[in-house]
């Protein structure tokens, strides 16, 4: 499911444009970006000026955990939870250390996820913020346990929780104790939703496998930002199995909206104020007390 | 038996004389009444589901469902769901919370299906939606995997009070050649995936997943079906008694917990 994302999106670079394979023009990807989805080119700096959305086709973009909190959270309200967990290697897969080392080293982060509590325009919430650059934000036990504790802060504190959802999945290295992690968080949602509180989730670019058959398709309200990946089979498998190219659209944000997996698409540029909003409708009184 | 390769097991889990939930309900039940429909879709082959009695109780049985031949596998989808069987399968659980009557679940699957239809009608929310409610249903909930545990599409009737497998049964975040494809780029490599990836009954019981390990005949549950069912009905009908002594508050607990407690991480001294 994970690898599958890489080759989805190559191969359908390919196969989109056959006149240009050979003659391949390479592109230093530190100057320009190149948009997955509609192939538009970039300069760099307009791309990160406009939030990292593609300016042709409304591709919103990957961020990392940091970019996302930076453009969500007020400043300076951030407290993080669980800075330090770190993996094990609980079935002893060859290597997975070494790879989880050297991610460490590449993202600065410790794991595939960010938790803490933050104001939004100075409404409080727990906060989850997923960062595909590490190992595609698979789901093992450190991503399965910070998250569930963030759903029970949460609970005690009585807050509500916003979920940055972005994932390939389940983390096969770690076996079945990663799939144990997708009942371990929804059962934590389950018990902040029976206490009343509010959950957002928020689908961005990939939300797949077992991370959407878990807390990302639990949220009170399902947010999605446009053009992003979100379904539970990898393409691939799918293609293989009907022996079909499948549409572009399949399994976009626009598509689970279609189909009512999901209540609204969100520009990034309005994430915040709408998250906001949204809290502030679920506080006491509407947030007019 | 226990000397027995984590590929000798696989290969008696797919033998074709392997019974089936469809062959073990006569047999452990004294009654049966099979219901249908998700009331929302359609109905599933791939799950049947309904109320029976059990030593005398009445139960909610849902069970994936493997085809014993072509015929068969074409109602069942070669036990793939669809989001309707998981639908299904969370209306007759609810049932069941209703008139407290507990739910054993019989996990018998290669996985969730993978299609366009399948995505089309949430087949990441079916399961989801299994996980979520069935965490906190008020009501005794026993799994047991019969053969195949073929991750999130096992998993969403894997949420209970008590997981049992047979003795030969795996249970997998997704198939050892899945594992080996995605992981090695080489699907061949199943085998060796299939030793490391620790799927039996053993492994789980280890890493906590699994509570009990129900005895196969000889060779494996097709040498003896009567006897397997036997063995079965005989660890059914005690954890039904066992779990309905409990009271609820305490089994939610028990059940939060049980998942609550699994994986493996380190902390540096706590300090947040």
């Amino acid at each position: 499911m994970l690898e599958d994302l890489f080759k989805v999106v190559k191969s359908r670079m390919d196969d989109k444009a056959p006149a240009e394979k050979g003659k391949k023009v390479s592109i230093p990807s530190d100057l320009l970006f190149k948009c997955p989805r509609c192939k538009n080119v970039m300069f760099m700096d307009d791309f990160i000026g406009s939030a990292k959305v593609c300016s042709e086709c409304g591709y919103h973009s990957r961020l990392s955990a940091r970019e996302r909190l930076d453009m969500t959270i007020d400043k300076g309200s951030f407290v993080e939870y669980d800075r330090d967990m770190t993996s094990l290697n609980p079935i002893g897969f060859p290597d997975y250390e070494e790879k989880i080392a050297s991610l460490q080293q590449k993202t600065g982060l410790l794991e595939a996820v960010v938790t803490g509590e933050c104001t939004i325009r100075r409404h409080p919430c727990v906060i989850v913020v997923m960062d595909s650059r590490f190992m595609m934000a698979s789901m093992g036990s450190v991503v399965g346990e910070k998250i569930t504790r963030a759903f029970e802060n949460a609970t005690e504190k009585g807050l509500p929780i916003v979920v940055f959802a972005a994932s390939g999945g389940a983390r096969m290295q770690e076996g079945i104790v990663s799939l144990m992690q997708m009942a371990k968080t929804s059962a934590a949602a389950k018990r902040h939703s029976d206490a009343g509180y509010l959950y957002i989730t928020v689908l961005t670019d990939p939300t797949t496998g077992g991370v959407e058959a878990s807390f990302a398709s639990l949220g009170d309200i399902i947010l999605a930002e446009p053009k992003v990946l979100v379904g539970f089979a990898g393409r691939r498998v799918i293609e293989d199995t009907i022996k079909q190219r499948l549409p572009d659209e399949f399994q976009s944000a626009e598509f689970q909206l279609e189909h009512g997996f999901a209540d609204m698409i969100v520009e990034r540029s309005k994430m915040r104020r709408t998250l906001s909003k949204l809290l502030k409708l679920h506080e006491k009184d509407g947030g007019l007390a | 038996m226990s000397e027995l390769s984590v590929w000798e097991r696989i290969e008696i889990v797919h033998h074709k004389g392997r019974p089936t939930v469809r062959d073990y309900i006569p047999m452990i039940f004294e009654e049966f009444y099979e219901m249908h429909g998700d009331r929302l879709f359609g109905d599933d082959g791939a799950i049947t589901g309904g109320i029976a009695r059990l030593g005398g109780i009445p139960v909610t049985f849902i069970g994936q469902v493997k085809g014993r031949d072509i015929e068969e596998n074409k109602k069942t989808n070669f036990s793939m769901p669809h989001p309707e069987g998981y639908r299904k399968a969370l209306r007759l659980a609810k049932q069941a919370e209703k008139f407290h009557r507990p739910v054993i679940c019989f996990i018998d699957t290669p996985g969730a299906f993978c299609g366009v239809q399948a995505e089309e009608r949430g087949q990441g929310e079916a399961i989801a939606r299994n996980l979520f409610e069935f965490s906190t249903l008020k009501t005794p909930i026993i799994s047991v995997v019969l053969g195949e545990g073929g991750s999130g599409g096992a998993l969403a009737l894997g949420v209970c009070d008590e997981l049992a497998m047979l003795e030969n049964a795996t249970y997998s975040v997704i198939s050892p050649r899945g594992f080996a494809s995605i992981l090695w780029k080489d699907a061949s490599r199943e085998k060796e995936a299939a030793e490391i990836m620790h799927i039996t009954a053993d492994d789980l019981q280890r890493l906590g997943v699994c509570e009990q390990i129900i005895p196969e005949p000889s060779g494996g549950a097709h040498n003896n079906p009567q006897q397997m069912a036997e063995n079965l009905s005989e660890y059914l009908g005690d954890a039904v008694q066992r779990l309905l002594k409990k009271d609820i508050a305490n089994l939610l607990d028990s059940r939060y917990n049980k998942f609550r407690k699994i994986g493996m991480f380190s902390e540096p001294q706590a300090g947040k």
